[in-house]
């Protein structure tokens, strides 16, 4: 591992200060404040002290600035390494200067090209070793430039590069559906192509499928709510078994196999039905006793569920075994208070559950460690909630009102450093952040 | 004989009295009378004539029918109205409760009466609920509501079948408002007919 000495020693070289006054002319878009002061940041760099710089090279040909700008910026928001903005200059040929990089404080280069073979041919090289660490083709697959999948291929590439440097594959090639005025949309982890999901009515509370292929979601009309699975590579919905009453806040299990949702005439409970049909029948996994229970997540293994439920009368996050043993409450509340937590996520590393929490007048995004159930508070800037995991289980989407009208926003729980995901009219929430999206 | 005389001194009579105004006046041109043309008698115009008579009257009665006809529709209209306004009028709850508010029973009393008057009538009841707290949580709470007041409804004598229940949460407010006073009309429970109830009979 090459690079574990270089982030370990990390100490920026005094010539880093001049790329760090380069970095206010550097092309690259505003990052947005973070809420939770964790030190100093300038410009697009966070915390060079503790992430390996990289450094993007200039890459030829007509798409290469937009390569350039895409790999830069995934790389950025990964928030795993700092991107040393300096001028690109002119796509490099020959040898590679090392030391010159050593004092722009890269520790590694990112080279990309665009082959004839309509791909994105990719090398990186360890700046302190002096030679190549490694080298992959990205295909295109025919995709046009600049289109979704043109992008989506070049997210793939930064996701590789940041694995390849930091061990950990990144988020870039992701999507999160939410929900905008009522319709579902999707958008890309960088916020580009943004799209909506054709479907009629109201559409409320998206959930992604393992394979990334499914949304489930619930569609409102005059006479209720139903459980709809859509296939978004086909455009095709079908609606999911209409139990009791409303049927609300689907998610599928990890498997895949398996759809959960709230329903009930009297109350709500979480039933389990065949995410595709056949199986079993519904079976109830929550005994409410006509308390409302909505918004189940599952454990990574699939073998726990959290969920919404209030049974003592304001709503807590309890947990449960996936057949409906063993129900806990899980956010213990201080005693004479009436507190309010809702949108429990299970983070895919099943190492905490994140949710929303009343504190004061607003509510803000907390996590809960099921290790030793310690809560930790995310956010403290106007209205924070409804926080969805990326599969990298570091970051969170949630929906924020620090902007003015609610608009999804993105957090790395480790540094505190957010950007803004969604902009422009309408209310955005409900956001499901999809798993890696796998080549297609 | 005696007729015969009497008859000659009449005629007599007669004729000196003739002679008599015949020598004081000129002699005066007898006007010819008009002569009044008797038309034939026609049956079917005297029909005709009775039967315009008869339906103008029969037009004015049933011109003065329809109007009381059409008050008494438009009263009736009103009560019928003001009836179903009076069923549409929505129950109030407090902030993340479900219960019925003491306050809000006589809003529900009122409705049982037209139950009994439309036997057959069902209704939907929508749970709302304000924009404060979990959106998903609120769909939950939407239909904890409304279970409750169809569980009022249900112990005061009216059919579980007659009664379907819905939520939308906070999608479908009533005034778009982030206050109290908005909140506090969001919160609610509305009610709709949606089958048997056409014609709609009032109370009686």
């Amino acid at each position: 591992m090459p690079f574990r000495s270089l982030r370990a020693r990390g100490v920026p070289c005094p010539c880093l200060l001049t790329v760090v006054v380069a970095l206010c002319l550097c092309p690259f878009p505003v990052v947005a404040q973070d809420t939770i002061p964790t030190g100093v940041r300038v410009g697009l760099t966070y915390d060079p002290s503790t992430r390996p710089g990289v450094f993007v090279t200039a890459v030829a040909g007509e798409l290469g600035d937009s390569v350039r700008a895409i790999l830069a910026r995934d790389l950025d928001f990964s928030d795993r390494l700092t991107v040393v903005s300096a001028d690109a200059g002119s796509p490099p040929s020959g040898r590679f200067n090392y030391e010159l990089y050593t004092k722009l404080g890269a520790s590694a280069i990112v080279q990309a090209s665009v082959t004839r073979q309509g791909s994105l041919h990719v090398a990186v090289h360890d700046v302190a070793a002096k030679r190549v660490l490694n080298v992959a083709d990205f295909a295109f697959n025919g995709a046009a430039p600049l289109s979704p999948g043109w992008r989506m291929a070049v997210h793939r590439a930064s996701d590789e590069v940041e694995r390849w440097i930091t061990s950990t594959r990144g988020i870039a090639a992701t999507r999160i559906a939410f929900v905008r005025d009522q319709r579902l949309w999707l958008v890309d982890s960088d916020g580009a192509n943004l799209t909506p999901v054709g479907v009629g009515g109201i559409a409320l509370s998206p959930a992604w499928h393992p394979t990334a292929r499914y949304l489930a979601y619930a569609s409102m009309a005059d006479d209720g709510t139903h459980i709809v699975v859509r296939d978004l590579q086909t455009g095709q919905s079908r609606r999911m078994p209409r139990l009791g009453g409303s049927n609300i806040t689907p998610v599928f299990s990890p498997d895949g196999g398996t759809l959960v949702y709230s329903a009930g005439d009297d109350g709500t409970d979480l039933y389990a039905v065949s995410a595709f049909g056949g199986g079993d029948a519904p079976r109830r996994v929550t005994f409410g006793r006509g308390s409302p229970t909505s918004s189940p997540t599952f454990s990574p293994d699939g073998r726990k569920l959290a969920y919404i439920s209030g049974r003592l009368g304001h709503p807590e996050v309890y947990i449960t075994d996936a057949d409906g043993t063993n129900a806990e409450l899980l956010t213990e509340a201080p005693s004479g208070d009436r507190p309010y937590r809702s949108f429990p996520d299970w983070s895919p590393d099943g190492r905490t559950v994140a949710f929303t929490s009343q504190e004061g007048p607003n509510y803000q995004v907390m996590v809960i460690s099921m290790r030793d159930r310690r809560i930790k508070q995310l956010t403290g800037d106007a209205r924070n909630e409804d926080p969805s995991w990326a599969p990298d289980s570091r970051h969170v989407v949630f929906t924020s009102t620090r902007s003015g009208a609610k608009q999804l926003w993105v957090l790395d729980t480790e540094s505190g450093r957010t950007r803004q995901l969604t902009r422009g009219a309408g209310v955005a929430r409900m956001a499901a952040w999809s798993p890696r999206l796998e080549q297609p | 004989m005696h007729a015969r005389i009497r008859t000659l001194a009449l005629a007599a009579l007669a004729l000196s009295a003739v002679t008599t105004t015949a020598c004081k006046k000129k002699p005066v041109v007898v006007p010819v009378p008009t002569p009044v043309v008797t038309p034939p008698f026609n049956q079917d115009s005297a029909n005709a004539a009775e039967a315009a008579r008869r339906a103008a009257a029969e037009a004015a009665a049933k011109a003065a029918a329809e109007k009381a006809a059409a008050e008494a529709a438009a009263r009736m209209a009103a009560a019928v109205a003001a009836a179903k306004a009076q069923f549409a009028t929505p129950v109030y709850f407090d902030y993340d409760m479900s219960n019925i508010r003491d306050d809000q029973r006589a809003t529900l009393e009122a409705k049982l009466p037209i139950f009994a008057a439309n036997p057959d009538m069902r209704i939907r009841v929508a749970g709302h609920t304000d924009n404060r707290g979990s959106d998903e949580y609120n769909l939950a709470l939407g239909q904890r509501r409304a279970a409750e007041v169809k569980q009022y409804l249900i112990a005061r004598g009216i059919a579980a079948d007659r009664i379907d229940v819905v939520s939308f949460g906070e999608e479908r407010p009533a005034v778009a408002l982030d206050n109290e006073d908005a909140w506090g009309k969001n919160r609610r429970g509305e009610f709709e007919i949606i089958a048997g109830a056409n014609p709609f009979k009032l109370p009686r």
